[in-house]
């Protein structure tokens, strides 16, 4: 135990948890292929000019998202970053209605207002990416304050970056969540790099998860590239939440593949550091543990994989099918 | 209801009066529950609704409004109060880019009916981080209604009017006008719904909070000479009344903003690019604004005073328009 007192590290689940997971392993390797193939098709959109401005790729730090959301129940919330494509799908949203988004169609889930930052689906939990660092942890806040006031055990989730620790409302999010008691996750994507910049060159500490001790919460450090670690640290954190036990910063260790943008090559990462990461790859380990479990075969997880990948594509025709926007929607939505 | 009551104490009724009616209403912000509000504006809340629905925050302003957004997106009806309206530069992402963008950006998914309360305006003395009269700041963030009561019972109905609103409402009281007497009506006043002051037929005068005050002042003394100002309060900039603008300016062929705080980009001028496009053929005469400085606001209570749009000044432009 940490002196915060929160499991240290990377606590498996427990057997039983472990068999349950392994009944289920199509539903969570399903999730984390799915944001992996879609962002490919992102990728190749972006490239050949078809979908406009810029996007930001989370390939790599697939369990994560993955991790907490599966653990979701009707009516808890989450809000993210531009880097959202993977939360915003492991919370359930449509495949084809995320496609259309990015192409800018009507169908798409914002009806096309947002674009590749701001995928948005509230019915399914996903209140909002934000495409400004650290401006959706206030906002996640308030979700658990409204939780607290309507008593309804229902957990607030953020996903945040690592460069958002070194923004004000990083600050003011933790420490009002933490004053208020409020049932509030806050899981820091450490991908390790700000932008451009490396964590080291930007931020005095490397354990991210060792801010939480200044706002008296528990701070938990989890390698994000272990989809069941991942969910043991988030287990905990959204059961004391919804025990009324406050919020928990959670630090998950991982990587993103690609660089910060469209237009970034990464061209600043030391040489070897990908290969290393590519190594540790989140759907990679997942696809290990099903297959040493016994749980499928190396057959099995090929045909899994080759469905999920065709669902994507089946998604990205039928969005690209959709039409534009009407030109009338530009003065919908501004007020009610 | 025909008790007399200040300015100050309408807020609180306003408050109050929410509370009491909708239990999805909370009401947070700094030092507005247990100390009663920082300028008395919310006394007795707090002991009338307990620590749940009338909140304490630290010193976090960006906190403050994004608990408002995130609230907001879960069902509740939120006031947030932003203390003096200066500080809304503190957390001007959460005004701007979160609150007034929410339901556009997610496609017409979002519901916020928030209130953002703070306090506005020059002529106490608290120099150029505490006296601004900001509302122009915020006039071309469209999603955002603005709000600008200038009476007791404007402030009183604009409130309760903000709070049943589902748009996001920023309220602007005055800090000037907090002692202001008056009495309050339970008939809802609707936002984008301006106040005919007082009829003339001479010079259109458009004005708000403090100015409107000024204006109603100088009207009475230029009644002496035998000019008629009419005068109104658009209450709300945001919507705008340009309708009863348009109507008045169509009779006295003349017009005048008032505008606490400095020129530039602000709702008077817009006022004016507005009636001179779509109304040209109305005016006998240039349209005018008199503003604030373009300055901070100063300190020394004669560099103060001097920085705003007197009542003297409103009557020489007045005398001007009309000789013109």
């Amino acid at each position: 135990m940490s002196e915060t007192g929160f499991d240290e590290g990377a606590p498996s689940e427990d057997s039983a948890v472990e068999k349950e997971l392994l009944a289920d392993w199509e539903h969570l390797l399903g999730s984390m292929l799915r944001i992996r193939f879609f962002e490919d098709e992102v990728k190749g959109l972006f490239g050949s000019g078809q979908v406009r401005g810029s996007t930001h790729l989370c390939q790599g730090q697939e369990a994560v998202t993955v991790g907490v959301c599966s653990l979701f129940t009707p009516g808890d919330v989450m809000t993210c970053t531009y880097r959202g494509h993977g939360a915003v799908l492991a919370a359930g949203a449509p495949l084809d209605a995320a496609f259309a988004e990015i192409l800018g169609r009507e169908g798409g889930l914002c009806g096309g207002k947002g674009g590749s930052m701001h995928l948005a689906e509230l019915a399914r939990g996903s209140i909002g990416s934000n495409a400004i660092v650290g401006a959706n942890l206030p906002i996640s806040v308030g979700a658990g304050l409204a939780a607290k006031h309507n008593k309804t055990g229902k957990v607030s989730v953020a996903f945040t970056g690592d460069g958002s620790t070194n923004i004000g409302a990083f600050h003011e999010s933790c420490n009002l969540a933490a004053i208020w008691g409020l049932p509030v996750v806050i899981v820091i994507e450490n991908n390790h790099y700000g932008e451009y910049s490396p964590l080291a060159a930007t931020t005095p500490i490397s354990r991210l998860a060792d801010r939480a001790a200044s706002y008296g919460m528990p701070g938990v450090l989890v390698d994000g590239n272990d989809l069941l670690a991942m969910r043991g640290v988030a287990r905990q954190a959204i059961s004391r939440a919804r025990a009324g036990e406050g919020p928990t910063l959670i630090e998950a260790d991982t990587y993103r593949h690609e660089g910060h943008s469209r237009s970034d090559p990464a061209k600043y990462r030391p040489e070897g550091e990908l290969e290393l990461w590519l190594a540790r790859d989140p759907i990679k380990r997942f696809e290990e543990v099903v297959r040493a479990a016994g749980a499928a075969s190396e057959e099995r997880l090929a045909s899994f994989r080759d469905g999920v990948r065709a669902e994507v594509k089946a998604a990205l025709a039928t969005a690209k099918s959709w039409p534009e926007p009407a030109i009338a929607r530009l003065y919908e939505d501004v007020y009610r | 209801m025909t008790a007399e009551l200040t300015y100050r104490e309408a807020i609180a009724e306003a408050i109050g009066d929410e509370l009491a009616s909708d239990p999805k209403v909370i009401f947070f912000g700094e030092d507005v529950g247990a100390a009663g509000g920082a300028f008395k504006t919310t006394v007795g809340l707090f002991e009338r609704f307990g620590g749940e629905r009338v909140l304490d925050t630290p010193i976090s302003e960006q906190a403050i409004v994004g608990a408002a957004i995130g609230s907001a997106l879960m069902g509740l009806r939120p006031i947030a109060e932003i203390m003096f309206a200066d500080f809304a530069g503190v957390c001007f992402d959460q005004l701007v880019n979160q609150l007034a963008k929410y339901n556009y950006l997610t496609g017409g998914q979002a519901h916020l009916p928030v209130t953002v309360r703070m306090a506005n305006g020059a002529g106490a003395g608290f120099a150029g981080q505490h006296s601004q009269s900001v509302e122009n700041w915020f006039l071309n963030v469209p999603g955002l209604k603005i709000a600008v009561p200038g009476t007791v019972e404007d402030c009183y109905g604009l409130l309760r009017a903000a709070v049943r609103d589902d748009n996001p409402v920023l309220v602007f009281e005055h800090k000037n006008l907090f002692g202001l007497k008056g009495t309050i009506s339970p008939r809802p006043i609707r936002l984008g719904e301006a106040a005919l002051v007082r009829p003339g037929r001479h010079v259109t005068v458009v004005a708000t909070q403090q100015m409107r005050h000024r204006a109603v002042q100088a009207s009475e003394h230029l009644g002496t000479e035998g000019i008629e100002l009419e005068v109104i309060d658009p209450r709300t900039l945001v919507p705008f009344d340009d309708e009863m603008v348009a109507e008045s300016l169509k009779r006295t062929a003349r017009l005048l903003a008032v505008q606490e705080g400095p020129p530039g980009g602000g709702w008077g001028a817009s006022l004016i690019a507005r009636m001179t496009e779509r109304h040209f053929e109305y005016f006998d005469a240039p349209p005018r604004l008199l503003a604030s400085a373009d300055t901070p606001v100063p300190y020394a209570g004669v560099l103060e005073e001097a920085s705003m749009p007197s009542v003297q000044g409103i009557e020489q432009v007045v005398r001007e328009l009309v000789a013109f």
